[in-house]
């Protein structure tokens, strides 16, 4: 199993395009993987006959595990084969010259089948009584095996034992298996919202001018722009002006980026993922609701590539389609901020003097306490609804 | 408290017992006339004269036998070997006379008898001469085994050892024979089977005995200078029977363990506590058990080629790091 994108630790066989006997050449699409992330083509690497499938269709795979055999027509492949089946499971950290795909680096002595979860034993007692999932648990020890210190990270400080489960009839609930990308998500934000100190700020934004504004531009014709992509637009030009807050803690330092790439959440079935779009400060509003547009869809369609989900370095996140009034997000690390974006509502406020009705739109941006201070979020979220409010800004 | 050796720990509980118990006397090479070859049985021959203090040939079987025959007719016999490396010439006595005859004689003769002498390594004593038994004796049903790692451990257990009913297995260090301790001056004994804990703390447990008592030692005090991880020593003191209360109590409150021993890795003495801790202690258990061993080879000649065999602190202190994950895996 060949690791298809940058966190990749196991891979589903979705469906085999090529059937054993096949001749395959090198760059030929064997099988359709589903990643943590997407599904991916699964190319061969060398060119011959498809002479074994060891993984089956809806058989996960840890990566560097034998997935199937390309060979000779009469090459012996017995020995590759025996190996195979000595290993635990269904295939296991074989290396041998004619693979499909060789992983970077076999995992530690194959101890573990495909889909298990390495633990100590001790903090699988510990996860077990505090009511803590080992999947979203990132392992520290060798080989990814999560030991008693994860369990005390994953844990916030003197958060009582979960309580004992109730007993439920059986039959009241049902139990599914997350699927990878539902796993990657709950490893990802558990990462966030336990170590990173988050702080919230709030703020009403105006919205009639920037409404105006998009109706006049969709007068124009041919590529609709939504409020999503004005906010993105102004977002990635306040960031220039705010670069402090755009950039990702990395520990030892604090990584500050010159230009903005915005990471989008994007809801997709049984999750989300956050396409970027790339140097949005130097993309014209027509640029960027195009992007966003083919982003989302390709997302949707799980077609999204590696390098079209990571690198982001401030996030937005947007449930005002769905009629969510204002939010809370959880950040996207190593960014140090994400803005939640609520529904524009028409609203009676008190405008030059008199009552009016306007329509009005709450966002709360999440801070990373580490990298943004309270003021210069704020300052940040001042300069933002400063252009949403006068939308010319943007061509300022 | 007055501060003695190991040996002059060994020749109290020796020249106690004697004292207490007619039955009780002392046999083996050169233990009256000379005093013995370590010096353990000095003044005895004068204090008890030579019906109990008696010098045999260079015939080890002979006067295991003997030993034996004599505590089967209601005798204490302590039969000192002058290591044990000899007393593999005697092993058919102990293994299949002194350990096996309560059970064959359906509990009518018990046999109370020690056998006693240095074992494990001492310095350039090479291949034949530099071996630690404990896990060839602990393996027979019917024998005790006790390794005692400081005089007021060797003059406590020696005593109950002397006033056990079973026979005992007494292996005591060469190199610890002039290492001084505290031994109380009133009379005291060590029940065989319990542990020590000899260091407590909250990180590690480092489970030995004997000489790698000392290991242990050094290594703790290098682990909380310079990594600020506080080791529990549990001294086994009797390896056979195992204190396994004690040790799986250290266990489950530090999570991980090292075992350190003089013996050979291949089913030695760390072989049994590490299966006693993953039975009783399974989900207490942050990491594997590692044992620090005596390389597996016969001991070289080599001055520097034997140090690099021994069980050292260096060695004790990685398998640390490396069950605490402080090894930068």
């Amino acid at each position: 199993m060949e690791a298809l994108s940058p966190t990749m630790e196991e891979g589903k066989i979705a469906a085999w395009l090529k059937r054993e006997g096949d001749t395959v050449e090198a760059g030929d699409t064997l099988a359709e993987v589903e990643t943590d992330k997407a599904v991916m083509d699964l190319q061969a690497r060398g060119h011959g006959v498809l002479r074994k499938i060891i993984v089956g269709e809806g058989a996960t795979t840890e990566v560097g595990n034998l997935v199937a055999v390309i060979a000779g027509p009469d090459e012996d492949i017995s020995h590759i084969l025996s190996e195979a089946a000595d290993a635990t499971g269904a295939a296991a950290g074989a290396e041998p010259a004619a693979l499909t795909a060789t992983a970077p680096a076999p995992t530690a002595a194959g101890e573990s089948a495909a889909g298990r979860i390495k633990a100590s034993p001790l903090a699988r007692r510990l996860a077990r009584e505090k009511g803590l999932d080992l999947a979203v648990v990132a392992g520290s020890g060798p080989g990814g095996r999560v030991v008693k210190r994860d369990i005390e990270a994953a844990l916030p400080a003197g958060v009582p034992a979960a309580p004992a489960a109730v007993e439920l009839a059986p039959g009241g609930y049902e139990d599914i298996e997350p699927s990878q990308l539902r796993k990657t998500i709950a490893k990802r934000l558990v990462q966030s919202l336990g170590p990173v100190p988050h702080f919230f700020l709030t703020t009403e934004i105006d919205m009639e001018r920037a409404a105006e504004a998009r109706d006049a531009l969709n007068a124009l014709g041919d590529t609709k722009v939504s409020f999503n992509d004005i906010v993105v637009k102004v977002v990635a030009q306040a960031l220039i002006t705010h670069r402090e807050c755009n950039a990702w803690w990395q520990d030892s330092h604090v990584r500050y980026f010159n230009d903005v790439h915005i990471s989008m959440a994007v809801a997709i079935d049984d999750g989300l993922i956050t396409p970027v779009i790339r140097n949005a400060n130097r993309k014209s509003l027509r640029e960027i609701a195009v992007e966003s547009r083919a982003l989302a869809e390709r997302a949707r369609n799980r077609k999204l590539l590696p390098e079209e989900y990571t690198g982001g370095t401030f996030s937005i996140s947007n449930l005002g389609m769905l009629g969510i009034d204002e939010f809370t997000a959880v950040i996207n690390p190593p960014e140090a901020g994400i803005l939640a974006v609520g529904a524009m509502t028409p609203k009676p406020v008190v405008h030059e003097g008199s009552v009016t009705v306007r329509r009005r739109m709450r966002v709360t941006m999440s801070c990373d306490h580490r990298v943004i201070d309270g003021a210069m979020g704020a300052r940040f979220l001042q300069t933002v609804k400063r252009m949403l409010e006068n939308p010319l800004a943007i061509v300022w | 408290m007055a501060t003695i050796t190991y040996r002059d720990a060994l020749n109290q509980a020796l020249r106690e017992e004697m004292e207490r118990d007619p039955n009780v006397f002392l046999m083996g090479e050169e233990v009256g006339v000379y005093q013995g070859a370590y010096k353990v049985s000095r003044g005895l021959l004068e204090a008890f004269g030579e019906h109990r203090v008696v010098d045999t040939p260079i015939a080890e079987l002979s006067f295991a036998g003997i030993g034996v025959g004599a505590a089967m007719v209601g005798m204490r016999p302590v039969i000192e070997f002058m290591t044990w490396n000899f007393a593999l010439l005697a092993i058919d006595q102990v293994v299949n006379s002194a350990a096996k005859m309560l059970y064959m004689s359906g509990g009518q003769i018990p046999v109370p008898i020690v056998f006693r002498g240095p074992g494990g390594a001492a310095l350039q004593l090479a291949a034949q001469h530099s071996q630690a038994f404990e896990s060839w004796f602990a393996h027979i049903p019917g024998l005790r085994v006790v390794a005692p790692a400081t005089p007021y451990d060797a003059k406590g257990l020696l005593k109950s050892a002397i006033r056990d009913d079973n026979p005992v297995v007494f292996l005591e260090g060469e190199m610890l024979y002039n290492l001084k301790g505290e031994v109380p001056e009133e009379e005291y004994t060590i029940p065989l089977g319990e542990a020590d804990v000899k260091r407590e703390g909250n990180d590690v447990t480092i489970v030995c005995h004997s000489k790698t008592v000392a290991v242990a030692h050094k290594a703790a005090d290098r682990l909380s200078s310079q990594l600020g991880v506080e080791a529990e020593i549990v001294d086994l003191r009797t390896i056979r029977p195992l204190d396994v209360e004690t040790i799986v109590a250290s266990v489950r409150k530090t999570n991980r363990c090292v075992i350190v021993e003089e013996g050979w890795p291949f089913c030695g003495v760390g072989a049994q506590v590490v299966d006693e801790i993953q039975r009783a202690a399974f989900d207490d258990l942050d990491a594997p058990v590692l044992r620090v061993t005596q390389a597996d080879v016969p001991m070289p000649y080599s001055k520097k080629l034997e140090r690099l065999t021994k069980p050292n602190p260096d060695q004790v202190v990685d398998a640390v790091k490396q069950v605490s994950y402080l090894d930068g895996n």
